[in-house]
């Protein structure tokens, strides 16, 4: 449905994104790419130790992909690496499996929609990918193909 | 009863347009399919998928060798679509016809093998602003390895082509100039007689990418004397796979061999090899022989209807499709040259064009979005995306009114 995959939470983190902007003083930041619709942004991070002490993100993408990097500030901010990357594996399931929503996605479950849109679980991820390559220490820009 | 051995039947259309064309009479999300992705490529009507089936059903063989019934039947369909596309692209001699991939093995062929050949350090390769990737990346591979440069021509913010602009690129170090005839990302139609007639002017060669033209307009090779054109046949109502290159006789017969193999060579010893003639020197291996005959009949389809009742029927429902999306508020369309062909690309305040797809979908009606593989025309338009549709002539205005009111329904639920 298409009211499921527009929610209200997300209309509103897209036209509104929060932690939308630059941070000169970031531990690592990384550019994230989908180059089949051209989603591009540009995720910041700055580490205290292993935690997420903030995060940010600029760029341009469709509601999917920027209201997820939104959400996605906001979930992992505050949490330890390992706690952000468990996140991640619960949203992936989410997004790709028939299993019923993981507990503890929070505000993230908003996303349970795009599992019956195959080809936008891209741009619901491409924030994510993102963030475990900055999380991991991987310096390439990430791209979803 | 049994299969029997026929000539493919001649395909002549009959009946409303949309009929002819399986695909199209589908549901999608319990909506009429309202297909609006021809750039991407065209469907099929049932006259070609037939030919095709007809082919593997009753004629299948290899072709150029056998001397048994079939392989000569094979043979014959193989090479009468050779002549049928001679004809369709008024090209003079039937040899000047190489059957291809699609128009990115044409453009390849050609930079491989004439650009190899010809272009050296310093020299210089033109093309337009308005490329797609297929007729920049293969200039680049060529210039990156013979320190070649590749020159752009700039357009206007209609997305023309800028003619002075082009011309002063023109120097005697330009040895090959390659540009779209209708752009795939903006519709524009290139004046590819004037584009050629000023290169030639400075003894330069000239290659036209006929991919989203030749399904919407007549196509004269002789006219335009342009010294390469390619099409590819999905663009076309044809299966895909199968292409052409049309090139003068005269400087194919220069260029050195693309591919070496079967049916390429007239003679093989470990000493030495000879090669075929034209157009065989270029089909190296067994060809696509079943898309072939598939664009043989496709082409007999254009004629069917008549490629310039299907010009002026397009150009009318463009015209409509223009006025249309155009009244729709905070609507703009990327690409509006004079001389347009079928595509309405556009972008929509405050939506994304992907989100803009989906919800479009979700009513039936097949649009692309995205760069189109021409991101750099939508960097020159500050756009990173577009909602593409595009047209054939089997579109009518109900199928424009249903992507109108699909846009209104992303307005609604983008608010």
């Amino acid at each position: 449905m298409l009211q499921d995959l527009y929610a209200e939470t997300i209309k509103d983190h897209n036209k509104s994104p929060r932690n939308f902007h630059i941070m000169p003083d970031a531990t690592r930041d990384v550019e994230g790419y989908n180059p089949l619709c051209g989603d591009k942004l540009k995720l910041f991070v700055k580490l205290d130790g292993d935690i997420v002490k903030d995060i940010s993100f600029v760029g341009a993408g469709c509601a999917i992909s920027t209201a997820s990097a939104s959400l996605m500030t906001e979930a992992v901010k505050g949490k330890s690496r390992a706690e952000a990357m468990q996140l991640m594996e619960r949203f992936h399931d989410l997004l790709t499996t028939e299993k019923p929503a993981p507990a503890n996605l929070g505000k993230l479950a908003v996303f349970s929609g795009v599992r019956e849109f195959p080809a936008r679980v891209k741009c619901a991820t491409l924030a994510w990918h993102t963030l475990k390559s900055a999380l991991t220490g991987a310096s390439e820009a990430v791209s979803t193909e | 009863m049994p299969l029997t051995a026929t000539s493919p039947q001649p395909c002549v259309p009959s009946g409303l347009p949309r009929e002819q064309f399986p695909v199209l009479s589908q549901r999608v999300h319990g909506k009429p399919l309202v297909y609006l992705d021809n750039a991407a490529t065209t469907q099929k009507p049932q006259c070609v998928i037939d030919a095709m089936n007809q082919f593997y059903q009753a004629d299948n063989s290899n072709i150029h060798r056998g001397v048994h019934e079939l392989s000569e039947r094979s043979t014959r369909h193989y090479e009468e679509a050779r002549v049928k596309l001679q004809r369709f692209l008024n090209a003079p001699d039937w040899r000047e016809i190489i059957f291809v991939r699609g128009v990115t093995e044409g453009i390849n062929l050609v930079a491989y093998t004439y650009g190899r050949r010809h272009v050296q350090a310093g020299d210089e390769i033109v093309i337009s602003a308005m490329e797609h990737h297929s007729n920049i990346v293969p200039w680049q591979i060529l210039c990156e390895e013979k320190q070649a440069v590749l020159r752009i021509a700039p357009i206007n913010e209609r997305g023309e082509l800028l003619l002075d602009e082009y011309e002063k690129l023109l120097n005697p170090r330009t040895k090959l100039v390659s540009m779209v005839h209708v752009s795939n990302a903006l519709g524009t139609v290139n004046p590819v007689a004037e584009i050629t007639r000023i290169a030639h002017q400075h003894g330069v060669p000239v290659f036209i990418d006929g991919a989203q033209a030749v399904a919407h307009m007549q196509v004269d090779v002789q006219q335009f004397d342009c010294d390469f054109y390619s099409l590819s046949g999905h663009k076309m109502f044809g299966p895909t796979g199968i292409g052409v290159l049309y090139g003068k006789a005269g400087l194919l017969n220069k260029m050195p061999p693309y591919q070496g193999g079967g049916d390429m060579i007239r003679s093989v010893s470990f000493a030495k090899t000879t090669y075929n003639d034209l157009p065989y020197k270029f089909e190296a291996g067994t060809p696509n022989i079943a898309g072939t005959i598939g664009l043989g009949a496709a082409v007999d389809y254009i004629n069917g209807i008549g490629i310039d009742r299907i010009q002026e029927y397009e150009h009318d429902l463009l015209a409509y499709g223009t006025a249309q999306l155009e009244s729709i508020p905070g609507l703009r369309l990327i690409g509006t040259a004079r001389e347009k062909a079928s595509v309405l690309s556009f972008v929509l305040e405050g939506v994304h064009p992907h989100d803009v797809g989906t919800i479009l979908d979700r009513e039936g009606v097949a649009v692309r979005t995205g760069h189109h593989c021409a991101q750099p025309v939508l960097e020159w338009f500050g756009v990173p995306a577009t909602t593409r549709a595009s047209l054939a002539f089997y579109n009518t205005k109900q199928d424009i009114d249903a992507l109108v009111a699909g846009i209104y329904k992303v307005k609604e639920i983008f608010g």
